[in-house]
């Protein structure tokens, strides 16, 4: 219970300050497709110098919570996920935006958020000992098979066809390979100078989603020049509290599933969402209702993103190793003041630890309420006119992929994506799973290589990535979770017809 | 009327152009600076270039701030790359180097510069290479690890950031001057994660930076072999000894040297400019205090004496690399 009696730091003029601009700061940054959450806690490293390093702290860490929530506006409103944490958001979060129920998704989605990110920073709070030792126990045998469990979840993610659903993970796996690959040194697919370092996942992402929008839109409005009229109605925060009350089952799976798979370096926030979207579509007795605009979508996949928070943070403050590439920035802000992250920093530091830890717990407070009160106008965004909203989407795409390296490479990579994905989606493929197949790739190969390089000069790679109960029990859930997918497939489609058309 | 605005238009460019081309070497800089950095936020040398810049903007450096630009992938070539053939040469974008990565980098082919494609300003920092091993590990010294290697071939699993870059130059020495033959592990994850592949027990031992191998032995979490450098780091590792005390002929070709560098090109005024004031301000005493306080060793070095070590690495590395 030592961090209460450090909660008084949190509330002292200044600090609160920082943490309520932190927060709607973070919200906005969030808000903006292309700065992910990484990308924001960096910007505001700078400013960092001119404050001591608890108020530092306190900035960075609400800075982090609320820009992985805000990421949820533009995925439910605009179905462009600001980050890769946010893409499971937008697979019901958008449906529900545009049947008119924009402001209950985000009402959903902060308070999920709010929920997850709570619980994610009690197990920071209290569990961190023990978890410190299971996040090293993942090695390259296990984050392979992690990365395997998470493509055979590809083929039923948000399609509706299994065999379609490959195809387009196994594009994304294709376009993982593109560019230097780091451990071997090879050269592979580079055409052009923008793909040296090969498809950038921001710039990935906001093509794949937002560039068929628009030119769906573009389409449409030359054969319907009337505008939709789509009505918002009001949402009352009640009812929507009412309605996470009646989830509880998505809302537990999304915060367990956030918080394990946070837990574990290298992987972590980018796919904990799908991850949890998944899951709770197989456990749920409506599990054909996701992708519809089903309110559970939303609430596993934001509680998920943010429950991931806290605990993505245990390796560094146990460890100084950064699990990911925001806390590789939070390390950064850390060092600028003297602070080595590790036994030191809780010894001799507890003021700054625990102010930073305790800030980002009622910092997850108040993001639930700035997203709330927000969320009501921002919902009107769906009656905004069509053409006018197929520009402002467009503008968002460029200037989002842009920034993320001030490159123009990223931004024709993001055109070209876009364009392949809107001839791609009217064939029955759909980007989700795509994604997915381009982030587990590297995960996948990295980790398969440097496996058996390991194994080479150990005992042989069969016993390597088949011996030991984390790889057999990983191992089982790649088994069962294949198991599956082929039943429910086989009890979609009792009779698969092999001839059909290409074009369902 | 159409015809008067054009000349009126035309006549004012113009004047734009031929002003700001003759007070160009001057008053530069005019505007901020751009700094180009070839690795992600958050890495080590994204986070010395911010500091090292932070105060550029006082009157007595340039007057104008620096901001930083992040252009990471493919081990920091996408970044050169760019700089190298899209960098306009005006002083106003300047891009942090790594010297052995850039320089082995272009030995290996494959990529756009070499180190005639870029003028050094100045160096702020190195960052030499050290061995890791757990705390629990078995090994005490380099000949505890190279006897191990040398009675087991190839089972002694080594992990490091990356191919061709400081750590791999470093492996590659110790496993010439020993004649022991290592498993090297480049890792995709960077530094850290090669420290945490040697913290878990992934691998037997690991080549890290200096610094963060200084803060993972405060954490308690790992035991530091040796240092690849000519001399021991008085400042933070003052206890362990060089490779070349532990009897292996390793010199300082895998110290990783950070600095700002231009375009070749760049008018011969800006650079002065740049070479008389840049290491001024990285010896300021905000910046050092800050650099020392994240446990990363500062190295101010000038432009000519960075000249003759680009020399030297392009030497040395040359001759490590070939038939590799």
């Amino acid at each position: 219970m030592e961090f209460l009696s450090y909660f008084g730091g949190v509330f002292e003029p200044v600090a609160l300050l920082l943490l309520i601009g932190g927060t709607m700061g973070g919200l906005i940054l969030g808000a903006t497709p292309g700065l992910s959450p990484t990308m924001a806690v960096a910007l505001l490293i700078p400013f960092t110098f001119h404050l001591s390093p608890t108020q530092g702290l306190i900035l960075l860490g609400a800075a982090y919570t609320s820009t992985v929530a805000g990421g949820a506006v533009t995925a439910i409103l605009l179905k462009i996920p600001g980050a890769p944490a946010n893409i499971a958001t937008a697979l019901d979060g958008n449906k529900m935006a545009k049947q008119g129920h924009g402001a209950r998704a985000l009402h959903l989605s902060f308070l999920a958020s709010g929920f997850g990110g709570v619980i994610g920073v009690l197990i920071l709070i209290f569990l961190t000992p023990i978890l410190a030792v299971w996040a090293l126990a993942f090695g390259p045998s296990h984050l392979f098979w992690m990365a395997i469990l998470g493509v055979t979840v590809i083929g039923s993610l948000d399609s509706k066809s299994f065999v379609k659903g490959l195809l387009s993970g196994c594009i994304g796996l294709w376009l993982s390979m593109i560019g230097y690959d780091d451990i071997q040194g090879a050269q592979r697919f580079i055409f052009a100078d923008a793909l040296t370092g090969g498809i950038n996942i921001i710039a990935a992402l906001i093509g794949l989603f937002a560039i068929p929008q628009v030119l769906e839109m573009i389409a449409k409005g030359r054969f319907a020049a009337s505008v939709e009229a789509i009505t918002v109605p009001k949402q009352r925060i009640m009812d929507s509290f009412r309605e996470l009350t009646q989830n509880i089952r998505s809302l537990s799976i999304g915060t367990v599933v956030g918080s394990i798979v946070g837990l574990i370096p290298g992987v972590g926030g980018q796919i904990a969402g799908l991850v949890a979207y998944d899951q709770a579509r197989k456990f749920s007795p409506h599990r054909d209702k996701f992708g519809t605009g089903h309110p559970e979508g939303v609430i596993a996949a934001e509680s998920a993103n943010n429950a991931m928070v806290g605990p993505s943070l245990v390796p560094l403050l146990t460890l100084s190793i950064p699990g990911s590439p925001t806390a590789a920035v939070l390390l950064g802000g850390l060092l600028i003041n003297g602070i080595f992250p590790g036994s030191d920093l809780f010894e001799n530091h507890p003021q700054v630890a625990w102010t930073f830890i305790n800030s980002m717990l009622v910092g997850q407070i108040l993001m639930v309420i700035f997203g709330i009160y927000t969320a009501a106008w921002a919902a009107r965004i769906a009656r905004v006119p069509t053409p006018i909203m197929a520009a402002a989407v467009l503008v968002l795409a460029v200037f989002g992929s842009y920034s993320v390296q001030q490159s123009m490479g990223d931004v024709y990579v993001m055109l070209a994506l876009g364009v392949g994905m809107f001839f791609l989606e009217r064939f029955g493929f759909s980007a989700a799973p795509l994604v997915l197949g381009l982030i587990l790739g590297p995960i996948a190969e990295a980790n398969f290589i440097q496996g058996s390089m390991i194994a080479d000069a150990q005992s042989g790679p069969w016993q390597y990535f088949l011996t030991g109960t984390l790889n057999l029990f990983l191992v089982a859930l790649v088994v069962l979770s294949v198991a599956y997918s082929f039943r429910s497939n086989k009890a979609r489609n009792p009779a698969t017809k092999p001839s059909r058309g290409v074009a369902t | 009327m159409k015809k008067l605005i054009a000349t009126l238009a035309i006549s004012v460019l113009a004047s734009t152009i031929t002003w700001s081309a003759a007070g160009a070497d001057e008053n530069y800089p005019e505007r901020p600076v751009s700094v180009m950095v070839s690795y992600g936020a958050g890495g080590a040398t994204d986070f010395q270039a911010r500091i090292v810049t932070m105060v550029a903007g006082n009157e007595e450096y340039l007057g104008q701030p620096i901001v930083i630009i992040n252009k990471p992938g493919a081990g920091g070539r996408v970044g050169w790359n760019w700089f190298a053939s899209n960098a306009d040469p005006d002083g106003y974008t300047l891009a942090a180097y790594n010297v052995p990565h850039f320089i082995a980098q272009s030995i290996k082919g494959g990529v756009k510069y070499s180190v005639d494609s870029f003028e050094p300003i100045a160096n702020w920092g190195s960052d030499p290479a050290v061995v890791v091993v757990s705390k629990d590990s078995q090994f005490n010294s380099m000949k505890d690890l190279l006897d191990h290697a040398k009675a087991n071939p190839g089972k002694v699993t080594m992990s490091g950031a990356g191919l061709f870059v400081g750590h791999h130059i470093a492996a590659l020495q110790i496993g010439k001057a020993s004649g022991a033959k290592l498993a090297y592990i480049p890792t995709k994850g960077g530094g850290a994660a090669a420290m945490k592949a040697v913290i878990a027990g992934d691998v037997m031992a690991g080549i890290n930076n200096l610094s963060d191998a200084y803060r993972a032995r405060q954490s308690g979490n790992v035991k530091i072999l040796g240092v690849a450098d000519l001399e021991r780091n008085t400042e933070f590792l003052p206890d362990v000894p060089t490779l070349k005390e532990q009897g292996l002929d390793v010199d300082n070709s895998s110290v990783n040297f950070r600095g700002l560098m231009v375009p070749k090109g760049t008018p011969k005024a800006i650079i002065d400019k740049l070479a008389a004031s840049v290491p001024e301000m990285f010896a300021n005493k905000r910046v050092a205090k800050q650099m020392n306080a994240g446990g990363s060793p500062m190295k101010i070095i000038g432009r000519d004496e960075v000249k003759k070590m680009w020399a030297a690495r392009q030497a040395s590395l040359t001759e490590l690399l070939k038939g590799l």
